[in-house]
């Protein structure tokens, strides 16, 4: 508590008011309790003023009173005393430094008493200790322990400060072939990035970013961002500010330095256009289909499959909208339409041209059609190979009935009707035109490729174990092999001899369709995941050539039977046809060459063209889509 | 067959590296010491080809270096100094705490320190790698050598930044090899041809600096301690090719000149002669006395060297572009307003031979004043300027950037008080085919080719409204990519020659004006259709590669088409403003 000692004069004054504790200097936290706070010199009590002051009022007395900053409160008596003059300039003086006495004098002369000069007569008369006059044991000691120290080796004199000069020409002797054995190994920092215009304190107006980029910008994380920076304008030098990041990406580039491991990246320097393969052109492969000529039109359903006469004349499509329709190829005139009793999934004409007979599979039935087409006697002759059947002997027990058409079946065309025992999705002819073989997919059996021979009226099946999910089968064109496609696999048997002679690894996930070459020595395959794969028989199982032309899942493929074309059709709507050119040199392998991207159908249902066909002597190509139609390229 | 049986992870690429921890270890140094050894020996991890098997089985992220780069560490004299100093720091602390001052003053007299001399040579082994490497060493001294001389890293460090980078700047205006600048958003960038060398540097501008508190101040501590022993022999070797004295000395008779009156208010006796040199002002001292007439010898010999090389006019032709760039503002005197940054402007303009001089309040070294007659530029950056002489422009100091990397002095007109700046063109963008050039570089490289009507066109243009259209069309030409101007009215004259030969009036362009184009067009398609047949037969690898360069391709050609538009957009919204404007006024 700050005592101020009262003048005497003003002690006259404040007679009345002289109020002081007795308690002494004890917290006052101990009256806190008690009514009053001590007692004052007659031993009465000084009580606690009745209301203590609250903020309100401290701050109401700071407004108004005009001596409150010479007010001071005095704990130990509760109450405020507001400082005399005299007492202000105390504490001014003492504020300040100085004396609290005013007529003190700080800079009165000194007097010295004990001269600098020697005088005659000693202060004291002390004598000198004896200590001062022998040698001290102590530093003895030290000195000892010092020089044995010296004598030992242990201190050593002071290395003299090296006076090289800190820069000097430190590659006077410098060899161009002295480089270590690590800088052979050393990757050089990369230089850092040079700036581009947008980084320009006053970039053209195309390098600002418009408001959208800006907020797309603040949005990026700061990995993501294009630019480190936002580029921004200033209309003149002065109004350039610091760049806040300017430390940060000093320390990136330090922490690249030490931190980051380096590694020489090859750059490939190519000309994309080199990269492309140097093919024939298409225009010196021809003939080939290039434009869409006929769009045939009348089915209601989309069109599974379809067939060509041999003669080239017409055109057998069947539908899911349980009809078969002919159609004359050079006009595209529906010559007849016949109802069946289901959704056809697969038709096929005799390729033999001395027969008029068409393979027609629904459900669990093929139909033999004659569709009375075409030359009168070749129409006949059919019908008289049909009826010179001779039932055997024995009947043996067949998988298959064989039931012969009478009346108006007879003469809607109906020859002769097969009815398995499960559902039928293909058929295919033998090359001579008397075989037939017909597929019924079925995991779980062995009964799934029957071969017919219609003029027998005979049915075998040719095996006895199930070698997975049959997808489609083929004849071979000139020798007694079949070919059987699974899920993954072409197995190619030998139907003489009655063994698998090859099996085909085609790398492809699930196989829609297969095709072999007319020569019989090439075989390619569609499949589901986008993939055609050409095999060569004679050079190995796995596939010569993939080719990945279409961007959805192949339908359909097929040969020409004369020109060097195949096509395939997939269900993103085109069909590619391809030149592929196959050489009697066994030597040489078969080329290969995209010549026409043939678009027309339409994607329906996310089906595209469902088959394609070529003409047997044109080089045209029929395919059938999903759109119910079907279309002729030539 | 026996034999034990082969352990694994003790052969082949797993004993090729070792993880830091392991190599911290092997070197018994602290972690801290080991980033400073590694930055000062310039060793950086290596990323294992196979990391699965180098880490022994784990996918654990860990850091890996090469075994032979820690073997190769481990002979270096410096980490036994590591040692000697954690040894002192210990020593040391123990003594303070133990209050024995003279033991205190006996160890730090006797402070171990090392040298980095030995390191830098052995990295460097020629002198020309080590000048390849010094951009960074550059960046990093001008931005220490920019620090306040508080807490964050030895004044030492700093005084010495600061004198190294005043030693180079002297270098690079003796030897006039300053090649662009540029200034950026982050600062300004100088390049400079040295030796054969070019070398880029970035200085930060000159404000206080807000010190981020995420970056480790260490690290950078380290890389400018190794820098700045590289500069400095650098700097030492470079001043000898010139025949200058190191360290740098003003010529004498720069100095009686500079000795100003009252020197002393200025700067500390300490520190005068820095701030003299660093005043950029004034020539060096030379070995040999005769300085002048040394550099004019020095001038005449490059021809000479031309002459050896007869066969290579290019190059000689090159030199002479050169010459004339160093040449660009001789004989012209410039005055730097307060306003502008006197450093780097005065750094600019004696690189390449003009006098400058400042106001004498502002830095020393200023040799003329604003009142001198002969005064041809002065350089300021405010809208406006009260007492203004006749005889002398006044430009703004972008003039000076911008004339410097076209190595031609620029028309002063778009640079005047108060005018719209033309934008600033980064020097260091290098366009190539199918990239978008901003017209302004057009236009600039057609004043290059000393084609000066292009410009006058323009204005014109800007004046009539009849012309209009043309002007709309000029500017289309402009903006299409890929194509330059050349091309452009190649092509347009050959339009010109069909529509001659074919006579048929009304049809402008030549595919629709019958079989022949026709013919063309398909031609072309058959052309594009064959392409895209025999992109379907490539190979799986090399369709990938051939995919990716297209992509890369028609990206640049996207972001091209974007500027483009972007700035056709931004002039039509102008054009139709200043429409207005005129409307208005009308």
């Amino acid at each position: 508590p700050l005592f101020i000692p009262l003048a005497q004069s003003d002690m006259k004054d404040y007679k009345h008011l002289d109020i002081r504790n007795t308690v002494g200097n004890v917290p006052m936290e101990w009256y806190q309790d008690y009514p009053h706070i001590g007692y004052n010199l007659d031993g009465k009590k000084i009580f606690k003023p009745i209301r203590n002051k609250d903020e309100l009022d401290e701050f109401l007395d700071k407004m108004e009173n005009p001596d409150y900053w010479r007010t001071v409160h005095d704990k130990t008596t509760a109450s405020d005393i507001r400082l005399t003059d005299e007492q202000v300039d105390l504490v001014h003086r003492l504020q300040k430094g100085q004396f609290g006495d005013v007529n003190f004098n700080e800079y009165e002369p000194s007097v010295d008493f004990f001269t600098n000069e020697v005088m005659i007569h000693p202060v004291t008369n002390r004598p000198q200790d004896k200590r001062s006059f022998i040698p001290s044991l102590i530093e003895k000691e030290k000195v000892s322990k010092l020089v044995h120290a010296i004598k030992m080796g242990w201190i050593k004199p002071r290395k003299p400060k090296e006076t090289t000069p800190q820069y000097y020409d430190l590659w006077a002797k410098e060899d161009p072939n002295a480089i270590l054995g690590r800088h052979k190994m050393h990757v050089p920092a990369p230089k850092m990035r040079l700036p581009g215009h947008e980084e320009s304190y006053n970039p053209p107006p195309e390098y600002l970013l418009t408001e959208e980029e800006r907020l797309v910008w603040e949005q990026q994380d700061a990995e993501d961002r294009k630019l480190p920076f936002l580029p921004q304008k200033h209309s003149c030098l002065r109004a350039v500010p610091a760049f806040s990041r300017f430390i940060h990406e000093r320390f990136e580039r330090c922490l690249d330095l030490y931190l980051c491991p380096r590694q020489r990246k090859m750059r490939v320097n190519v000309n994309p256009e080199d990269l492309i393969p140097k093919l024939p052109k298409p225009k010196d492969l021809q003939p080939f289909p290039t434009t869409m000529s006929l769009v045939y039109r009348g089915h209601t359903s989309l069109v599974r499959s379809i067939s060509a006469s041999p003669t080239g004349q017409w055109l057998v499509s069947g539908s899911d909208d349980f009809t078969v329709r002919f159609w004359e190829v050079n006009t595209g005139r529906c010559m007849k339409t016949l109802e069946v009793g289901g959704a056809v999934k697969s038709v096929a004409w005799n390729p033999n041209p001395a027969v008029c007979l068409v393979a027609v599979c629904f459900e669990r039935t093929v139909l033999l059609l004659n569709p009375s087409l075409g030359d009168r006697l070749v129409v006949s002759s059919t019908d008289q190979l049909i009826t010179a059947y001779e039932p055997p002997e024995e009947d043996k027990e067949q998988a298959v009935t064989w039931a012969l058409s009478e009346g108006l079946e007879h003469n809607m065309g109906h020859r002769l009707t097969l009815t398995h025992p499960k559902a039928v999705k293909q058929v295919v002819w033998h090359g001579k035109g008397d075989y037939l073989s017909s597929v019924m997919p079925d995991n779980s059996s062995n009964l799934q490729v029957l071969i017919h021979q219609v003029s027998k009226r005979r049915t075998q099946n040719p095996f006895r174990k199930n070698k997975g999910l049959v997808q489609c089968v083929s004849f071979h064109p000139l020798r007694p092999y079949f070919f059987v496609a699974t899920q993954r696999y072409v197995r190619v048997y030998n139907l003489i001899k009655q063994e698998l002679t090859k099996k085909l690894m085609t790398n492809c996930k699930w196989i829609s369709s297969m095709a072999i070459h007319p020569g019989g020595d090439n075989l390619i395959c569609g499949s589901y995941d986008c993939r055609l794969a050409w095999f060569d028989l004679d050079l190995s199982t796995k596939p010569y050539k993939m080719l990945r032309h279409h961007k959805k899942a192949l339908r359909g493929v097929a040969y020409h039977r004369n020109y060097p074309l195949f096509a395939s059709g997939a269900d993103d709507g085109s069909v590619i046809v391809c030149h592929g050119m196959v050489y009697n040199d066994l030597l040489q392998n078969p080329l290969i060459v995209p010549v026409k991207v043939l678009k027309g159908h339409q994607i329906t249902h996310d089906l595209g063209v469902l088959d394609v066909t070529f003409h047997p002597t044109q080089p045209w190509v029929f395919s059938s889509g999903a759109d119910t139609t079907i279309r002729l390229f030539t | 067959m026996g034999g034990l049986q082969k352990k694994k992870y003790e052969r082949g690429s797993a004993t090729n590296y070792i993880t830091r921890n392991k190599a911290r270890k092997k070197l018994q140094l602290s972690l801290a010491d080991f980033r400073r050894l590694c930055i000062l020996k310039g060793i950086y991890p290596h990323e294992p080809k196979h990391k699965k098997k180098v880490n022994k089985g784990s996918t654990a992220p860990r850091t890996f270096y090469l075994l032979k780069d820690i073997r190769f560490l481990l002979h270096e004299p410096i980490v036994r100094k590591f040692r000697e100093y954690k040894v002192f720091v210990r020593k040391l602390r123990k003594a303070y705490g133990k209050a024995e001052w003279t033991a205190v003053e006996r160890l730090r007299d006797n402070k171990p320190g090392y040298k980095l001399d030995h390191i830098i040579k052995e990295r460097y082994p020629t002198f020309i790698d080590a000048l390849r490497d010094i951009d960074d060493a550059l960046s990093m001294c001008f931005l220490f050598s920019t620090f306040a001389r508080t807490g964050k890293c030895h004044v030492q460090t700093i005084t010495l930044c600061r004198r190294l980078t005043v030693e180079w700047m002297n270098y690079v205006v003796t030897s006039r090899s300053l090649r662009k600048v540029f200034i950026s958003i982050k600062g300004i960038y100088y390049q400079a041809e040295v030796l054969g060398q070019l070398i880029t540097w970035l200085v930060p501008y000159q404000f206080a600096h807000d010190h981020p508190t995420d970056v480790d101040y260490r690290v950078m501590a380290t890389f400018t301690e190794m820098y700045t022993t590289l500069f400095g022999f650098i700097n030492f070797r470079l001043y000898q090719t010139l025949n200058l004295v190191y360290p740098p000395k003003l010529d004498s008779k720069a100095e009686s000149e500079l000795k100003a009156e009252h020197e002393e208010d200025y700067a500390m006796d300490s520190e005068s002669y820095l701030e003299k040199l660093s005043a950029l002002s004034a020539s060096l001292a030379r070995v040999v006395a005769t300085a002048e007439e040394e550099e004019e010898n020095q001038l005449d010999q490059f021809p000479a060297d031309g002459e050896d090389l007869e066969n290579m006019e290019a190059r000689e032709k090159e030199q002479k572009e050169q010459e004339a760039q160093n040449r660009l503002f001789e004989g012209l005197k410039f005055f730097l307003n307060r306003e502008v940054p006197r450093e780097s402007l005065a750094f600019i303009l004696r690189c390449f031979g003009a006098e400058v001089s400042w106001d004498k309040s502002l830095c020393i070294g200023g040799t003329y004043n604003v009142t001198d007659e002969t005064i041809t530029h002065q350089i300021v950056d405010r809208p406006d300027i009260d007492k203004q002489y006749i005889n002398r422009y006044y430009i703004q100091p972008q003039w000076v950037f911008d004339s410097v990397n076209a190595k031609m002095r620029l028309p002063v007109e778009d640079y005047f008080l108060g005018v719209t700046l033309p934008p600033h063109l980064s020097p260091f963008v290098e366009e190539k085919d199918g990239d978008y050039v901003p017209p302004e570089k057009l236009k600039l490289m057609a004043l290059q080719r000393g084609e000066k009507h292009v410009q006058e066109e323009e204005e014109d243009d800007d004046d009539d409204d009849d012309d209009e259209e043309y002007n709309d069309e000029v500017d289309d030409e402009d903006l299409t990519e890929e194509k330059n101007l050349k091309k452009m009215e190649d092509q347009r004259s050959q339009g010109k020659q069909t529509l001659a030969v074919k006579v048929t009036p009304g049809k402008v362009k030549p595919w629709e004006t019958g079989s022949v184009g026709n013919k063309v067009r398909l031609e072309k398609e058959e052309k594009a259709e064959e392409k895209r047949l025999a992109i379907m037969m490539m190979k799986k690898k090399e369709k990938y590669l051939y995919d990716k360069i297209m992509f890369g391709k028609k990206r640049t050609t996207r972001e091209a088409n974007k500027l483009a538009a972007k700035r056709k957009a931004h002039e039509d919204t102008s054009k139709a403003e200043k429409k207005q404007k005129k409307a208005k006024k009308q």
